[in-house]
């Protein structure tokens, strides 16, 4: 049996070996002009336009990955576009890999949505001029890749404010996933909205290190709630944070979606995403050839891409009206959030007062504001 | 009419491809049946994943390319698995490979690779295998288990690895993401022969090499003997005055060695930097390719191939159909039940038998043992 099992062995790979050297002949010669046939900016797209999204993590039913896909179905319902995706990637060489597949499936563009398919995205976008690539919550660009995200801190200023206004114990838990600006971010716009309205609130942040895994992060509730923490708020794909604080009896503010559902008890609103806007916006100016790579796209609640979910039954009225009046500024585009004084964590001055912190400062933000209780490691 | 087994006198020869193709083949109707329940077209489905995973030269040099990690890794646990040490451990001497191959990229990056290559292999090396001698030298001298110190270093490991790129090694340029700085070009793998073997590059050498040597170490050399004498058990070893706790130490620092390696190719062919999105369960893998290749190299290269296409041609699937990625893992899981299954046939046979009329009410499958 052995002998066999090793001649078998031997054949296979030797015929896939092979197999490999004799179909890279015949397919180089078929694709390499067409590949280089036209440059990175052309005219409008007709007919099919293919479209493919990366996602991390799976659909699911409430998470980040969901919110992109309601994105993704909005733009599948426009004529003669077919959506794709593909679900529950790996940010290292397998995203690499799927990225590619992808592009030389022949479609036209690519949304890859998490920040570790930024350097795979670049990687593949150098052999595929053709194909655009937009990458979400990253920093690099090129030729034909261009990133975007939505400002997000602005939904948690707003949801800041509800927790600081019903928080009875002043303590505040945030199960979040890694310490990057993105999420320390939005921590922080957090502390700043519980604080504008309650300046005794402080915000306890615990680190789960993973972006969705139910149970742990589930876990991470429980301990903030055990250090008397009556409002959970998260940064993080699944809702078991909301189910904690359900337990408990106390409040909870979700992330991503509407999490009313999971914790009709304690949900508080969500931070949600509403990527429809831009996703359309994207496809529109493909169809129309006007799109550019090198592009850093960060829309606002003015263009509707992050808003929070209606309020909960337990939210007064008086506390509603406060978040409503501040979410109309920032519909309107008045965005003072990141507006000095602002101190970190040591009470030392990070923007000085009166000053508006640049764009490139927040997303490079690695440092807390006054009020949190936790570090950035 | 009653089932019953036999243990065969030989485990079956000539016929056990018969037996794998059958259970590949009865693996593929169920994963086909399940395609069909979800709606999906059930053959043309199954067209795909054969696609996706052989049908292009680019899917298969993916699946060879994905193949090289598994396959070291799981040379080294199939070592240790000779002698009865079980080594569930490759995936935390996977990261501290790449952790060693790292620390050398990042101090000596101005050097030449001639100079480079040969640091960053050594330091994977030297750090994999100590993370397998730990386990080893803890059942030597305490008696913990192996099974629970080495599954439980994996997690260590990997918080090293995050240790560092969320601190010490976190790229300046990085915005406060977890990762080091690129590596220079000089430490990084090449490909090659890019234009027409795509990705592959040089890391797949080691494959043959580790092959050969593993063949040769078990084979040709005394040790390797001495290492399957003591396969029988510790007691039989001592009595025989085989060197049992130097072999332990051996198979546990070879294997972390091996899995050190390919964590060390991982990060500096694919990835080019350390980053904890390196950690995807390689070593976990690992273990399966192992068993289900009964622990014989070329097998272990055929069984991780396969493995690393089918999970590329699973990719496709879920592009072409739009399945969600968790079909994936149960086909994966289909397949492999199925071969685990067919391989109990290898060594007993069923027969069937006339019931005898006084025979009380039987379950189906009453087992007959005969030696």
């Amino acid at each position: 049996m052995k002998k066999l099992l090793r001649s078998v062995g031997a054949c296979a790979l030797s015929l896939a070996l092979g197999l490999t050297l004799v179909l890279t002949g015949c397919e180089k010669a078929a694709e390499k002009p067409a590949e280089k046939a036209a440059p990175a900016a052309e005219g409008p797209k007709t007919g099919e336009l293919k479209v493919g999204f990366v996602y991390t993590s799976p659909v699911g039913d409430a998470g980040y990955s969901w919110a992109h896909d309601q994105g993704r179905m909005a733009i599948e319902a426009l004529p003669d576009v077919k959506a794709s995706i593909v679900e529950a990637v790996k940010e290292g060489a397998d995203a690499e890999r799927v990225i590619e597949n992808m592009a030389r499936s022949g479609y036209d563009l690519i949304f890859t949505t998490s920040f570790g398919f930024m350097d795979p995205t670049m990687k593949v976008a150098k052999d595929f001029p053709k194909v655009k690539f937009m990458h979400c919550s990253g920093f690099k660009a090129g030729e034909n890749v261009s990133n975007y995200f939505g400002r997000i801190y602005q939904a948690r200023y707003l949801t800041g404010m509800v927790a600081g206004s019903m928080t009875k114990s002043n303590i505040i838990g945030y199960v979040a996933a890694f310490p990057i600006p993105e999420v320390i971010r939005g921590i922080n716009a957090f502390t700043l909205g519980a604080r504008s309205v309650n300046p005794k609130a402080q915000v306890r942040v615990v680190w789960t290190k993973t972006w969705f895994d139910p149970a742990l992060e589930k876990d991470a509730a429980i301990s903030l709630l055990d250090v008397n923490a009556d409002v959970i708020a998260q940064h993080q794909d699944s809702p078991g944070p909301q189910e904690a604080a359900q337990q408990r009896g106390k409040y909870s503010i979700g992330y991503n979606s509407d999490m009313a559902k999971f914790a009709p008890k304690a949900h508080l609103t969500s931070a949600v995403w509403n990527w429809a806007p831009l996703y359309e916006a994207i496809v529109k100016e493909v169809r129309e050839g006007k799109w550019t790579g090198n592009r850093s796209i960060w829309w606002g609640m003015d263009k509707g891409i992050v808003d929070i979910a209606p309020f909960g039954p337990m939210v007064p009225k008086a506390v509603a009206d406060k978040v409503l009046a501040k979410k109309a500024e920032l519909v309107k585009g008045e965005d003072k959030i990141f507006v000095g004084p602002i101190k970190d964590q040591g009470g030392k001055i990070k923007i000085a007062d009166g000053v508006k912190a640049e764009d490139k400062e927040l997303l490079g933000m690695t440092w807390f504001v006054e009020g949190v209780v936790g570090s950035v490691q | 009419m009653l089932l019953t087994l036999h243990k065969r006198e030989e485990a079956l020869g000539r016929g056990a491809p018969v037996v794998y193709l059958c259970a590949l083949a009865l693996s593929l109707c169920v994963c086909a049946l399940m395609l069909a329940l979800a709606g999906k077209p059930a053959l043309g489905g199954l067209a795909v994943l054969f696609r996706g995973a052989f049908g292009q030269t680019h899917a298969l040099l993916d699946a060879l390319l994905k193949a090289i990690p598994i396959f070291l890794c799981s040379l080294g646990v199939a070592l240790s698995f000779r002698m009865q040490i079980w080594n569930i451990g490759a995936e935390g001497q996977f990261a501290l490979g790449a952790v060693g191959a790292t620390w050398a990229a990042l101090t000596f990056g101005g050097q030449p690779a001639v100079v480079l290559m040969p640091l960053m292999l050594l330091s994977a090396l030297i750090l994999g295998a100590l993370w397998g001698l730990i386990p080893a030298w803890l059942r030597l001298r305490l008696g913990v288990n192996e099974i629970i110190s080495s599954l439980m270093l994996n997690y260590v490991g990997i918080l090293v690895l995050e240790y560092l790129v969320f601190g010490a090694w976190k790229d300046p340029l990085s915005f406060g993401f977890p990762m080091s700085p690129e590596f220079p070009p000089a430490a990084q793998l090449s490909r090659i022969w890019p234009g027409v073997l795509g990705k592959l590059h040089w890391g797949l050498l080691a494959c043959p090499l580790a092959g050969v040597a593993y063949s040769v170490f078990l084979n040709r050399t005394r040790l390797g003997f001495e290492l399957a004498a003591c396969g029988e058990g510790e007691r039989v070893a001592r009595y025989a005055r085989l060197p049992y706790g130097f072999l332990v130490l051996l198979v546990m620092g070879l294997g972390g060695a091996l899995a050190g390696l390919a964590g060390s190719i991982e990060t500096s062919a694919t990835l080019g930097r350390l980053q904890p999105t390196l950690m995807v369960g390689y070593g976990y893998t690992a273990i399966v390719v192992a068993w289900l290749a009964r622990l014989k190299p070329w097998p272990i290269a055929f069984t991780a191939f396969l493995l690393a296409a089918l999970r590329v041609g699973v990719e496709a699937m879920q592009l072409e159909l739009q399945i969600p990625a968790a079909f994936g893992q149960i086909m994966e899981g289909a397949i492999l039940l199925c071969v685990l299954a067919g391989q109990f046939f290898l060594t007993y046979s069923v027969s069937l038998k006339r019931a005898r009329p006084a025979a009380p009410k039987a379950s189906p499958q009453p087992e007959e043992a005969q030696a």
